[in-house]
């Protein structure tokens, strides 16, 4: 199926977030082979400059390497993983607490309100 | 590459295409977007060496179109050209006999991969199905230009998928130069490089897909509305 994108965030850059969670998640390991740029194409429905693109720009955060007629692979530096979950954790609260205090709350009441959630959340558990 | 310079062209007193310049380049994808009747088919048409322009040129690799155009360039229309009795099977072969550079096997692998019937007539064909068949034709040219006018027009989501994988697929990105006329936008603006916005016969705007989402966060859809609202305010006829 193709996929949907959003209207605003320009789709390469929506492609790699996918692929960045993916890679967070587990679901694709370090030194493990990506789809080639047309195959990916294809899977998502997306022109192959634009799939170009989404791996030039992964490569150039280090993410990614491009090995010289094998393909594209996730990198085997942990470290640089590791920073890769740590930014993806702080995009998230970033954007939490932007339309918390867009709403009028304090950051004791963000504190408060997410500790409550949490709690609620274990007790269902 | 195919080039337009100065290309106007009438139906009797009304301008269908006004003083239109630009160039295509191979590798990319464009979209040529715009209203029923803004003049988009006609410039296709053109293109292709099927109507010609009142006023201005047009080149494809360097060369002056005429009819003879039609070697080098893959033309999918959105009327239905097919003669009814054949089968999909003769509509095959009919067409390697037109276009040198028609690819049977090519053929057959599309076929096989949009689930098509090699035997069925095409007054057998569901229109999702014709459909598909005009892009299998169009596919398996080794063409370096490909145009589809419409190609998406009045088929389900699911066909439209299927042939958006196909053309993925077979698209020689290296070499061909493809433009897609069409006013459903939403559903084909991750396919598309650049989009060309045409109405009332100007060519009012050009715009990268991915820049007008990084620089002004705006979807084709979003940007094309804007513009053709603009110039119904301030009057697309400046002459």
């Amino acid at each position: 199926m193709t996929e949907e994108f959003q209207t605003s965030k320009p789709i390469y850059m929506q492609i790699a977030e996918r692929i960045f969670q993916q890679i967070v998640r587990g679901e694709m390991a370090s030194g493990e082979k990506l789809a080639s740029v047309r195959e990916m194409a294809i899977q998502t429905g997306v022109n192959p400059n634009t799939i170009q693109r989404t791996y030039s720009e992964m490569e150039r955060m280090g993410i990614v390497e491009t090995r010289r007629g094998q393909g594209t692979f996730v990198t085997e530096n942990k470290e640089i993983l590791a920073e890769l979950k740590i930014r993806l954790q702080t995009d998230i609260i970033e954007s939490f607490v932007k339309n918390m205090k867009d709403i009028g709350f304090s950051k004791d009441e963000i504190v408060r309100g997410l500790q409550d959630y949490l709690s609620g959340c274990d007790n269902h558990d | 590459m195919i080039e337009l310079r100065n290309v106007s062209k009438k139906y009797g007193k009304d301008f269908t295409l006004k003083d239109v310049s630009i160039s295509f380049h191979p590798g990319k994808i464009y979209g040529l977007l715009g209203p029923n009747g803004s003049g988009k088919s006609t410039t296709l048409k053109m293109i292709c060496g099927l109507v010609y322009p009142n006023k201005g040129e047009i080149y494809v690799d360097g060369e002056n179109v005429n009819r003879g155009i039609s070697r080098k360039v893959a033309y999918l229309t959105e009327l239905d050209m097919f003669y009814e009795p054949f089968t999909v099977e003769h509509m095959i072969e009919f067409y390697a006999t037109q276009f040198p550079d028609f690819d049977i096997r090519k053929a057959n692998i599309l076929v096989k991969d949009l689930k098509l019937d090699l035997t069925k007539k095409v007054k057998q064909l569901s229109k999702g199905n014709r459909g598909r068949l005009k892009l299998v034709l169009a596919l398996s040219r080794k063409a370096p230009i490909l145009l589809l006018d419409e190609p998406f027009s009045g088929l389900d989501p699911m066909v439209r998928d299927s042939m958006v994988k196909s053309l993925l697929s077979y698209i020689d990105f290296e070499k061909q130069t493809v433009i897609i006329a069409t006013h459903e936008i939403d559903e084909i603006e991750p396919l598309l490089d650049e989009v060309l916005a045409i109405y009332n016969g100007n060519l009012i705007d050009i715009q990268n897909v991915e820049t007008l989402r990084e620089e002004y966060g705006l979807s084709v859809l979003r940007w094309f509305k804007n513009i053709v609202e603009e110039n119904e305010i301030y009057g697309g006829e400046k002459e």
